[in-house]
């Protein structure tokens, strides 16, 4: 079955939008694909995709749908049939196909066929697809005017081939992760004070001059309202032996937590597999340095936004059992599976970041403890992409 | 005769990629902000500098700080001056317009010609910034309430958007632009850039230096990969102390220029002089222990 190069995109990640997928469609009526298959997917890939994070599935998707074709006249054919087929109007939102329907399709299709009569009577030889022969608008010699030869012989050059190279691979958010991206991600998690509350304490400069200056300079001070960030958070993390794999990525995470200066409140905790009566104040996990977990969740009102860190892999009875916990010196009259409940139940936002990828979690040796911690918090890949996804329900309210 | 065009296709103190002359071309031919990101140093600013002179357009250039409002862009109503004014001055206080000045994108507005306006580093920003700014690019025009004026384009300026990806952008704002990733140069690419600059380097301690400088860069971890423009003055440096070709790669002569932070300069030297002896870390035992 024919599916839409739009939807494929979709499908592999890339989130285009019908507005930017209208822009493209201009574009290739207006004749700026240039002269061959290569011009095509630099148009498209500027028009519509808007981070170098998606380039990697933007050329996934563009080799599983433009395998084996070369030729311009093949790729032209393949965009009359989008015009053909517009969009299947099931799979777009009401708001999407009002702009959809805006759109006119006709004439685009009109102008489409104009440009590709224009072009029949060219000879093929450099590939003019839909360009407006001779008058090509566009630099495609790639020749810079230093005389140096950039880019290569890109008439000639496959499309397939460059996309299939796959060199934005290392871009791509799932993959690669610096402390950096966390802490830009993190910026996200922020939710400004109304300006409607609080008290007015802050001298708007901008204001009182204006009024100060209309009242023929006599003095008028006005007082507004700041907006501050009202988001505390709580980071707790696993600290226990089978997180060590995932050391690197959870003191990633920490550094750039504790370099987000934009929290009104940030503190950080430590367990080991399951959380019981105590909570630990470091690493280490020593009884001596922990508070009571009666007392954590006295401590901490329900708007702070708990995240937690860990595989969530362990034996079953260490969450199901009393006296289940690892540790020797630790008993636990209830089961952690009962602490783990009764602090999602307290904060009215939490999630759990896992560092073993979501592919795993049913095939892990620890896929059952996962499975219970699952239905207790809802968990995301300690990727960048998880972390974004988490930070979007930390921001919902329930 | 075929009607000629102006495009965009470098200029010669500009390499500019095939890719990027093509996105440049795209983004003026639809009329839509051009959306730059690189790392620092890989001529974002610098483009919309060459956009301007290979299309024989005046360009203007909008500064971005972190206090930076999308009004300031609009115009300016410099009330303190008014308020100056009416107390010592003997201007006409009565005459608001005295007291409006245009911001970048109002200059670029009512400009005769069109011209090309870069808004740097738009990242700076408050993250809203952008979405604020959306309404008056889309319809090129805003009005002033002071003065009731409206001022509309004459010519709807190339827009040219830098950012280094310290903030990411709204959504909304990036479905607009036309988006350009510069990828940090090849090796080729790169001595063609430096060629630019430097015409008469001699080549063999061209070749010496970008071998080391991406030596350097392949380090893991630096806090701050060295640039373009670190490497224009390593060069610079290595020309100007005379320094022969082949103790570069060796010796790694006014590191200095090239490394910025004490910790990466001595990161760097450490592994110079660990070469060879380096020895392979031990997978770690993968003995699962919850
Ligand atoms: N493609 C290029 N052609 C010529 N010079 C370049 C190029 N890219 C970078 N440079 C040089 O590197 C320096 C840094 O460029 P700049 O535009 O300031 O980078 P950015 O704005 O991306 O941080 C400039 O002084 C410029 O001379
Ligand atoms: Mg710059």
């Amino acid at each position: 079955m024919f599916i839409n190069f739009f939807y494929l995109l979709r499908n592999y990640g890339v989130p285009v939008s019908i507005n930017e997928w209208m822009t493209l469609t201009e574009a290739l009526c207006r004749g700026l694909a240039f002269s061959s298959l290569y011009g095509f997917y630099t148009l498209a890939r500027s028009v519509l995709v808007k981070s170098e994070t998606h380039f990697d599935r933007y050329d996934l998707a563009f080799q599983h749908y433009f395998y084996g074709i070369e030729t311009p006249q093949e790729l032209t054919e393949r965009v009359m049939k989008w015009l053909e087929h517009a969009l299947p109007p099931l799979r777009i939102s009401p708001e999407e196909r009002k702009q959809f329907q805006e759109w006119d399709l006709d004439e685009l299709r009109r102008q489409l066929e104009e440009r590709l009569k224009e072009q029949k009577g060219e000879h093929h030889g450099g590939g003019n697809w839909i360009g407006t022969g001779g008058t090509s608008r566009f630099g495609h010699s790639g020749y810079n005017p230093a005389g140096v030869r950039i880019g290569g012989e890109s008439v000639n050059k496959s499309a397939v081939k460059v996309a299939a190279e796959r060199k934005y691979r290392g871009f791509r958010a799932d993959e690669t992760i610096g402390i950096r991206q966390f802490e830009v991600a993190l910026r996200k998690l922020r939710q400004l004070s109304s300006k409607e509350e609080g008290p007015k304490e802050e001298l708007d400069l901008d204001e009182t001059i204006r009024e100060t200056g209309d009242k023929g300079g006599l003095l008028h001070l006005v007082w507004s309202r700041g907006r501050k960030n009202t988001v505390k958070v709580l980071l707790i993390m696993d600290s226990g032996g089978s997180m060590t794999p995932y050391m690197r990525i959870c003191s990633q995470l920490f550094t750039a937590m504790n370099r987000a200066s934009h929290f009104k409140d940030l503190r950080f905790f430590y367990f080991h597999n399951c959380i019981y009566d105590n909570i630990y104040l470091d690493p280490t996990c020593r009884l001596s340095n922990s508070i009571k977990t009666k007392s954590f969740l006295q401590l901490f009102d329900p708007e702070y936004k708990v995240i937690f860190v860990g595989d969530a892999s362990m034996a079953p009875s260490e969450m199901l059992m009393v006296n289940g916990a690892i540790d020797w010196d630790v008993m636990n009259e209830e089961p952690g599976i009962i602490w783990m409940q009764r602090l999602a139940e307290h904060f009215d936002h939490s999630i759990w970041l896992n560092p073993i990828p979501a592919y795993y979690w049913d095939r892990t040796i620890g896929y059952y403890t996962i499975a219970m911690m699952r239905k207790i918090f809802p968990m995301y890949e300690l990727t960048l992409e998880g972390l974004e996804q988490g930070i979007k329900k930390l921001k919902v309210n329930k | 005769m075929p009607k000629v065009y102006t495009s965009f296709s470098g200029t010669d103190d500009y390499i500019a990629s095939e890719d990027l002359q093509n996105s440049v071309n795209i983004a003026v031919a639809l009329g839509r902000p051009l959306l730059i990101k690189g790392e620092p140093g890989t001529g974002k600013t610098m483009l919309a500098r060459s956009i301007a002179k290979g299309l024989n357009k005046k360009i203007l250039i909008w500064n971005i700080k972190s206090t930076t409002k999308a009004k300031d862009g609009l115009y300016i109503y410099d009330t303190v001056q008014r308020l100056y004014d009416s107390q010592f001055g003997d201007h006409d206080v009565s005459d608001i317009r005295h007291y409006i000045k245009l911001g970048k994108l109002g200059e670029a507005f009512a400009s005769t010609e069109q011209v090309v306006l870069l808004i740097d580093e738009i990242d700076k920003a408050d993250i809203e910034f952008p979405n604020d700014l959306l309404w008056e690019l889309d319809i090129m025009s805003f009005d002033i309430p002071e003065t009731g004026e409206t001022i509309t384009a004459k010519h709807r300026p190339i827009v040219v958007i830098t950012s280094n990806a310290e903030k990411e952008l709204p959504d909304a704002f990036l479905r607009r632009c036309i988006f350009h990733y510069i990828e940090f140069p090849d090796e080729k690419m790169m001595s063609a850039i430096v060629n630019v600059h430097y015409p008469d380097l001699e080549k063999q301690l061209l070749n010496e230096a970008l071998k080391a400088f991406y030596w350097v860069r392949s380090i893991s971890g630096l806090q701050k990969k060295p640039s373009t423009s670190e490497l224009l003055d390593w060069v610079q440096a290595l020309t100007v102390g005379g320094i022969s070709p082949n103790k570069i790669s060796k010796e790694l002569p006014f590191l200095g220029v090239l490394l910025k932070k004490d910790r990466d300069f001595n990161a760097v030297l450490q592994r110079l002089h660990s070469q060879g002896a380096q020895k392979k870390t031990p997978a770690p035992g993968f003995l699962r222990n919850w």
